[in-house]
């Protein structure tokens, strides 16, 4: 018995050491990117290992506000990041209910032709998407960053999952009370789904504050970039190479902010977004 | 199998209600196609609609200009996709070689993101750990944060002044330049263990070799400017596949390990032997979203590299990219998206078929 416990101590303790020694992998990166994005530009050149800035400046933040486009981004990916959050929470879970619960005609191949959807890399529609918004001759404009996006397969897939997992008994209470499909779903379905609204609403959030490649094919002009366009613009572009980090890293630590915050307050939601994401492979 | 909903009866004493109101069958029906409206019209003007307009350009020599439907448009039937196959010239050796570049980096990314996410997602899981929220957190935030913006940071640890530079100087190791060492890993190695010179590989191995490139060129392993790619992915990535094997290990019941524990197996036959075949779904899932996902990289080669050094960080996908948008041959650009799609569609369907063939195996073994 004794054998067993000093054993189980030390894989306890061997856990532990994997544990803090993995935990400083996946987030000292992160001390890196904040920490030096406050210190002078020789000082990130020469510490980038030190976490703490000697001396402490706000001079990257300065410059990116100031010599940058950045407000510009910013307000570009908030005002892309609300619309296409929006839209993908009305959209995705009226689809969602119509699926799990609307008995019509063709509902059954719709479904299929939505799993189908989702198993197309989007990669792959990278050109095609550039042909068809050049072709409709809304290329480059706020129209083509967010209506593309406003729909997304796996958040239909989500909802209907979800839907579908509610009793049906409310809904046909509502129902032999006499209420339509339209007001059945928003004042009584929808206050119910409130865990999976507040699931899809993050992982559109997240998306689409994120979104890099398709901002590439639908927009051109700088004042339509977003923030990973423009940050991506301002590393491989007119700033050249291997300067002005703290400045880079400034830029890349506000559009991890927003993200992290949400994290934060809502980790648990995340985590059941990525474990939905597993249930429809 | 039909594909409407059980039809109601025509006549229900409900629909037979006094007026002239459509029937509750017709109503469901137009109830149904108004909720999935908006979601049918984007997915098929922004999903299948482009996906045919591609198949039509990847025929074609568009260059951009104008609509691609014009008359005027040359029409080429297969070549974009010839000559990335049959043809000898820069089209099919830029195709070959971003084939090589993603083929390795699959090779490396899948597994080492598969293992280190069971490994952590099996330490994470053991109860006698405290703090697991904490470290859950701290392994899957990675994962959330923006691909540009990690990218910046990971440019920044591995520039040649950088953190990783400095950390494997204190323990006096000269670190390569990582950004611009376009030389091949496998290269390295071979030339390492004394086999090949990689500055005078042996002419067997570079007088030839199929679709364009030498054997000396497919052999290259991914350059060391591909690791720090890789590296980052997996870093980000292992943390949304640990939170899959975790939930896969939280349903297996503790009673199933306890027997384990009481029939005397040890720690590591326990997990080989009871929590592994368990997994399997999980694992299956794993590696077949590990393979798509890993052959779409595109986002990190945008802005760590752009496919430099030497070409070795050239990907299918930002090769399409790059020849679509850069040098505006928009028939060669698609024609690569088309065959990338091939080669996920391919690869998946393989890997399935190999998981499922192994199945009976093991079983008409184990019994």
């Amino acid at each position: 018995m004794k054998r067993r416990d000093s054993r189980s101590l030390a894989s306890t303790f061997a856990g532990y050491f994997v544990l803090v020694f993995f935990a400083l992998v996946f987030l000292y990166p992160f001390v890196i990117q904040v920490a030096n994005s406050l210190k002078t530009e020789p000082d990130a050149a020469a510490n980038a290992l030190s976490p703490l800035p000697h001396p402490f400046t706000t001079g990257g933040y300065e410059k990116v506000f100031l010599n940058t486009d950045l407000p510009l981004w910013l307000g570009n990916s908030m005002l892309v990041t609300i619309l296409v959050t929006a839209g993908r929470v009305l959209l995705c879970s009226m689809a969602g209910y119509a699926l799990a619960r609307v008995r019509f005609r063709g509902r059954k191949a719709l479904f299929s032709a939505v799993i189908g959807v989702m198993a197309v890399p989007p990669v792959v529609l990278f050109v095609p998407k550039f042909l068809v918004l050049n072709q409709f001759g809304i290329y480059d404009s706020y129209t083509a960053l967010v209506l593309p996006l406003i729909v997304d397969a796996a958040g239909v897939f989500m909802m209907k999952q979800f839907f579908e997992s509610v009793p049906v008994s409310v809904e046909e209470a509502a129902r032999i009370d006499g209420a339509g499909v339209w007001r059945t779903f928003w004042s009584v379905v929808l206050p119910m789904a409130r865990p999976a609204l507040i699931t899809l609403t993050i992982i559109s959030f997240q998306g689409s504050w994120n979104e890099f490649a398709h901002t590439l094919v639908a927009v051109q002009s700088p004042e339509l970039f977003t923030l990973p366009r423009g940050i991506a613009d301002l590393v491989s572009g007119s700033l050249g190479k291997g300067t002005q980090y703290p400045l880079k890293l400034g830029a890349a630590v506000l559009a991890t902010i927003p993200v992290a915050v949400i994290f934060v307050v809502f980790q648990r939601y995340f985590v059941r977004g990525a474990n939905e994401g597993a249930e429809k492979g | 199998m039909a594909d409407t909903a059980p039809a109601p009866a025509p006549v229900s004493p409900r629909a037979a209600r006094p007026g002239p109101r459509l029937s509750a069958a017709v109503r469901e029906n137009i109830a149904g196609w108004l909720f999935v409206a908006p979601v049918v019209v984007i997915l098929g003007l922004f999903l299948l609609l482009p996906i045919l307009m591609a198949m039509w350009v990847s025929l074609t020599d568009w260059n951009g200009q104008g609509s691609p439907f014009r008359s005027g448009v040359p029409f080429v039937g297969l070549d974009n996709y010839t000559r990335l196959f049959t043809e000898d010239g820069l089209a099919r050796q830029d195709f070959m070689t971003s084939v090589r570049n993603n083929f390795y980096y699959v090779a490396i990314v899948v597994p080492a993101q598969t293992v280190l996410a069971l490994g952590l997602a099996v330490i994470v899981n053991n109860r006698m750990l405290k703090g697991k929220t904490f470290f859950r957190a701290a392994f899957f935030f990675p994962s959330v944060t923006s691909s540009v913006a990690i990218s910046v940071v990971f440019l920044f640890i591995f520039a040649n002044s950088g953190a990783v530079t400095s950390l494997l100087k204190l323990f006096g190791i000269d670190g390569p330049q990582w950004f611009s060492d376009s030389r091949g890993v496998l290269h390295l190695l071979l030339g390492g263990l004394g086999l090949v010179d990689p500055a005078d590989p042996p002419a067997a191995l570079t007088s030839g070799g199929p679709f364009g490139l030498s054997w000396w060129e497919w052999l290259s392993g991914p350059s060391v400017a591909m690791c720090t790619i890789i590296m980052l992915v997996v870093w980000t990535t292992s943390g949304t596949f640990m939170l899959m094997f975790l939930a896969a290990l939280q349903d297996i019941p503790v009673t199933l390990e306890e027997a384990g524990m009481l029939d005397g197996a040890g720690r590591w036959q326990q997990f080989r032997h009871i929590t592994l075949p368990l997994l399997k779904p999980t694992l299956f899932l794993v590696l077949t979203l590990g393979l798509i996902a890993t052959w779409q990289v595109f986002d990190q080669v945008y802005v760590m590299s752009q496919g430099n050094p030497a070409k070795t960080t050239l990907t299918p996908a930002f090769l399409s990219y790059q020849t679509a948008f850069r040098s505006f041959e928009y028939g060669s650009g698609t024609a690569i998206s088309f065959v990338l799609f091939a080669i996920i569609v391919v690869l998946a369907l393989l890997q399935r078929w190999i998981m499922r063939d192994r199945d009976p195996a093991r079983r008409t073994r184990r019994s």
